[in-house]
């Protein structure tokens, strides 16, 4: 970078341009208020710094969505704004925004409502937003970290819970693990390329690359892996998400899952263009176990949130069949595939937070049994889910998975997208038995009346999969123009 | 209006039929009554109105008519439909097929009656989406949706073993259809868009051919069934409320057929005619060991199906004979078997909900208590055996002769499958109506209502009607069978016409 010195030696840093970073700026600062707010006033701010935080990241929602579709680079060029990390910050806000807006209701019932959980929340989402705008290797641990100890502290927030404690504890053992690997295959690619940059890494790899780098990016990529819940590094997600609180569930796979894949995207598009051939053998590998396991593995579960964190695990391995294609339609397919994945994952868990009776909250599959005569809406909204994440058309879920095979296909992957294609077939079993056990079998009792809130999430999402197919064309259009971005 | 023409009325009207009875609340009997009156009037103005695109429909052009394109997923994946003489009997045969169904649910049917009718609106639209879609996309969406609609009226008014059997018939359908849509993705790639007439020009490379054609293959096959993926079918025929099996029987069976004459045979001339002797072999078999195993059933309703295999083995070899008889034939057959094995479903389901049992051996002696049941029975039981007269023996006729052209042994081994399709049928005619009414439980039966008669009357007018007016039908199939046989220039007198048939 140019620096200017004064007559006397000493280094003059131009001011960087705010602008580009002025949604996450926004965010720090209101953060910032809230916690000096929270800590004066203690457990009765609860209300004020919830609504704080929801209307802070609603505002910047609007700031993300009111930014110029250029790219900008900003803070030596570390830190990128373009059509992508608009849009991927535009879900992964959503992702918050909706999860937040769900966890009230859930913590103030089971006595553990504590006005520290919103910051934690707020906090989390400016680490996924400097991930998503990371374009060199620092940058992309500096908010990976952010986001990483929020969700570890979340996690554990039911403290007098066992398995609330073991699952933040869990999560933050193996996420250190991961964080070194990344920090190690960080130090590698750095150390053989001289730069942390991105662009300029893809620039000094233009050549025969070094098997150093190789070697860096193989630990980089088992990080990443890590942080979307891919196997082999998956043995987390069951866990955590069964021992979390619901609605940290919720947001764990909602919200960072989308900011750790617009980061592997960017890693693996960004900094390693030139060496597509290499990382391309370790995304399919990762998609096709992905892929298995999580249909596989899902079979025997009975408690919805373990199964939904299979469910999560083969998602992300289709996911990445689109991103295993390295073109502009696989990374199309990418986007297209989170935002669809994201409306799912928001309506089910809505109904998984609906599910309670007698004032205990309920996570069986069992306990929605005969849900279709008690509650046929919420019976309906869940079955639709389902079939959704089943893939079955005309659901969102089948444009999810026919934009990454598009685009597996045109990349001479057409064995990927087949064994893609089995592995859904045996996924889908296990979604239809959930819709079997709320149609077929016999009802067990009604649950407790669900709250608007949560009937809102359950409405708009699944009317969002239900009546994607007849006009596609916006979200999928705004994904190629985000997917262009980056080439 | 916004360019919207009938075949998207046609889309549209069960869905509109569905929304009005989601709309009524309450589970009285006269909410009940509401429920099938609205259903029943859906279906038949649905029906109405596809006689009028019917009588707009020009036969004879071997184009795609009615066509209406509107934007969707980008320039070359339209929302796009039109119908052909290929597709136009079937879209027919399903709003023909659909107020019977109504009708027959109309007291089989208590529990869960809004949702039951809202299924099957759905599903009408569906059936109907699957042969106006002229867009991979659009006809893979449809196709595949199908299934939700149908797994749950299996699975929730299905009978003893219903759970197993819809997810038996969820999956095996599944599975290949996933692959079919591997295949249209590759298709894409190759040709640059998806809609059905463009792709229908394209020339794709020999050995992309072979894959794709596996790919479709996977997928109707299973959906046709062929031996050896037919074992769902008798499964679901068996579990399945009988306006489901008539629907599944009528035209979800014929999906496959329809889906080797429009994407198969015509776009992958080469792989066709290499595969066509694997079709034959599968074809064969089928007929010949279905009807075997449909001798030794004990279930109506199993019987039934397994005959059901038996006759799509007709159709696939019919098909594959790429001879203007064969694929006419085989056409017809699909119609004239979505027409008798409804009626014979309907046929099973008056006495089931008489007796609640499908066993053939509870019956007997039928014919002293049920003379109009006995009449209606035995008429299509003989269309089904394939009497002259009726439509069954057209069809089967008409692919035989297709066949004899193309393989002699093929045709010579199905031939004992006529044979065989009379043993099995007639038996069970026997064992169920004839002989002395000796079991007292039967001793009250009574024949056939209003209702049932209304049920049974016009598919038996139509069954005779099309036994000896085959023409209706078969002038609709012609041009564009010719259509379909000008993509194989190397089959010698492809273009003859039907000479000496007609």
């Amino acid at each position: 970078m140019p620096v200017e010195f004064t007559a006397t030696g000493i280094p003059l840093y131009a001011v960087p341009a705010l602008g580009p970073a002025m949604p996450e700026i926004v965010l720090a600062v209101g953060a910032l208020a809230l916690v000096l707010f929270g800590a004066l006033r203690g457990d009765r701010s609860l209300p004020i710094v919830n609504a704080g935080a929801l209307a802070l990241l609603a505002v910047t929602l609007v700031l993300v969505l009111m930014m110029p579709s250029e790219t900008q680079w900003t803070f030596y060029g570390s830190f990128v704004t373009d059509e992508f990390a608009k849009f991927m910050k535009a879900l992964t806000l959503i992702g918050s925004i909706v999860t937040l807006s769900m966890a009230n209701e859930f913590f103030t019932r089971e006595r553990i409502a504590r006005f520290e959980y919103p910051l934690l929340i707020v906090l989390a989402t400016i680490g996924m937003l400097v991930m998503i705008s990371a374009n060199d290797l620092i940058a992309l641990y500096m908010g990976l970290e952010l986001q990483s100890l929020a969700a570890y502290v979340i996690a554990s927030f039911h403290r007098d819970d066992a398995k609330s404690t073991e699952a933040g504890l869990k999560y933050f053992v193996l996420g250190a693990l991961s964080s070194g690997m990344l920090l190690y295959g960080s130090s590698l690619v750095y150390g053989f390329t001289g730069t942390v940059s991105f662009p300029e890494i893809a620039l000094a790899l233009a050549g025969e690359p070094h098997p150093g780098v190789i070697f860096g990016l193989v630990f980089v990529a088992a990080g990443l892996a890590f942080k979307i819940s891919a196997v082999p590094f998956h043995m987390w997600t069951p866990d955590v998400y069964q021992g979390a609180p619901t609605p940290v569930t919720a947001f764990l796979a909602s919200a960072p899952k989308m900011a750790a894949m617009a980061l592997a995207v960017r890693v693996f598009v960004g900094a390693f263009p030139t060496i597509t051939d290499e990382w391309q053998q370790i995304v399919v590998f990762i998609a096709i176990a992905s892929m298995f396991l999580g249909s596989f593995a899902a079979i025997g579960q009975r408690n919805l949130k373990r199964l939904l964190a299979y469910s999560s695990i083969g998602h992300i391995g289709f996911a990445l069949v689109g991103l295993a294609s390295g073109t502009v339609e696989g990374v199309q397919g990418v986007i297209v595939y989170m935002a669809i994945y994201l409306a799912m994952t928001l309506g089910v868990f809505a109904c998984l937070l609906g599910m309670r009776r007698d004032g205990v909250a309920l996570e069986s599959i069992d306990d929605l049994a005969g849900t279709a005569r008690t509650h046929p809406g919420f019976a309906f909204a869940l079955a639709m889910l389902m079939f959704s994440l089943a893939g079955i058309p005309p659901l969102a879920g089948f444009f999810a998975k026919l934009y990454v095979f598009w685009a597996a296909v045109e990349a001479g992957l057409a064995i990927l997208a087949v064994l893609g294609v089995l592995a859904s077939v045996v996924g889908a079993y296990y979604y239809l038995r959930i819709v079997k056990i709320i149609y077929f079998d016999e009802p067990q009792g009604a649950f407790e009346p669900l709250s608007l809130n949560l009937r809102g999430v359950i409405a708009v999402s699944s009317a969002f999969i239900l009546l994607f197919w007849l006009v596609p064309a916006p979200l999928v259009s705004a994904a190629g123009a985000a997917a262009r971005s980056l080439f | 209006m916004f360019g919207f023409g009938i075949l998207s009325g046609l889309l549209v009207l069960p869905l509109v039929g569905a929304a009005f009875i989601l709309m009524l609340r309450g589970d009285s009997e006269a909410v009940r009554a509401n429920v099938r009156w609205a259903a029943l009037a859906t279906t038949v103005v649905t029906f109405l109105l596809s006689l009028v695109a019917w009588a707009r429909f020009e036969t004879g052009s071997p184009d795609f008519q009615l066509v209406e394109s509107h934007a969707w997923l980008s320039d070359v994946t339209r929302f796009k439909l039109g119908v052909d003489g290929f597709s136009l009997p079937f879209v027919l045969l399903t709003t023909f097929l659909m107020p019977f169904c109504i009708l027959a649910s109309w007291e089989s049917i208590q529990v869960r009656v809004k949702e039951y009718m809202v299924a099957f609106l759905v599903l009408e639209t569906l059936m109907i989406g699957v042969f106006v879609a002229l867009d991979l996309v659009l006809f893979y969406i449809f196709f595949e949706a199908g299934l939700i609609p149908m797994f749950l009226i299996i699975g929730i008014w299905g009978g003893k073993r219903r759970i197993y059997a819809s997810f038996k018939f969820f999956l095996y359908t599944l599975l290949g259809s996933l692959l079919m849509l591997i295949a249209m993705i590759a298709m894409y790639w190759n040709a640059g868009t998806t809609d059905i007439v463009s792709l229908l020009q394209h020339d794709f490379p020999v050995s992309l051919q072979t894959w794709l054609w596996l790919a479709f293959f996977a997928s109707f096959a299973v959906k046709m069934p062929m031996w050896p993926v037919h074992t769902w079918l008798p499964d679901a025929h068996v579990e399945a409320p009988t306006a489901g099996s008539v629907i599944l029987a009528g035209i979800l069976l014929k999906m496959g057929g329809y889906g080797f004459i429009r994407f198969s045979i015509p776009m992958f001339p080469e792989a066709s005619l290499d595969f066509a002797p694997l079709v034959f072999a599968l074809s064969v078999i089928a007929i010949v060991y279905t009807s075997l195993v449909a001798l030794m059933q004990e279930d109506m309703k199993k019987l039934i199906a397994y005959s059901s295999v038996a006759h799509m083995g007709f159709v696939t070899m019919g098909l594959f004979s790429l001879t203007p008889q064969g694929i006419e034939g085989a056409m017809f057959q699909m119609v004239s078997h979505g027409l008798i094995s409804g009626a014979l479903f309907l046929c099973v389901g008056v006495i089931y909900d008489r007796m609640h049992t499908r066993e053939i051996a509870a019956y007997g002696g039928l014919v002293n208590r049920m003379p109009l049941y006995g009449v209606a029975f035995l008429l299509f039981t003989m269309a089904n055996v394939g009497l002259p007269g009726t439509s069954g023996f057209v069809g089967e006729f008409l692919t035989l002769i297709g066949t004899f052209q193309a393989n002699f042994w093929a045709a010579f081994v199905a031939t004992s499958g006529v044979v065989l399709s009379a043993a099995y049928a007639l038996w069970l005619y026997w064992r169920v109506m004839n002989g002395p009414l000796v079991k007292p439980e039967l001793s009250a039966i009574p024949d056939l209502d209003r209702r049932e008669i209304l049920l049974l009357a016009p598919l038996g007018i139509l069954v005779i009607y099309y036994g000896v007016q085959p023409q209706v039908i078969l002038d609709a199939f012609a041009a564009p069978t010719q259509a379909v046989l000008s993509a194989y220039p190397m089959l010698n007198g492809a273009a003859t016409a039907l000479v000496g048939v007609q």
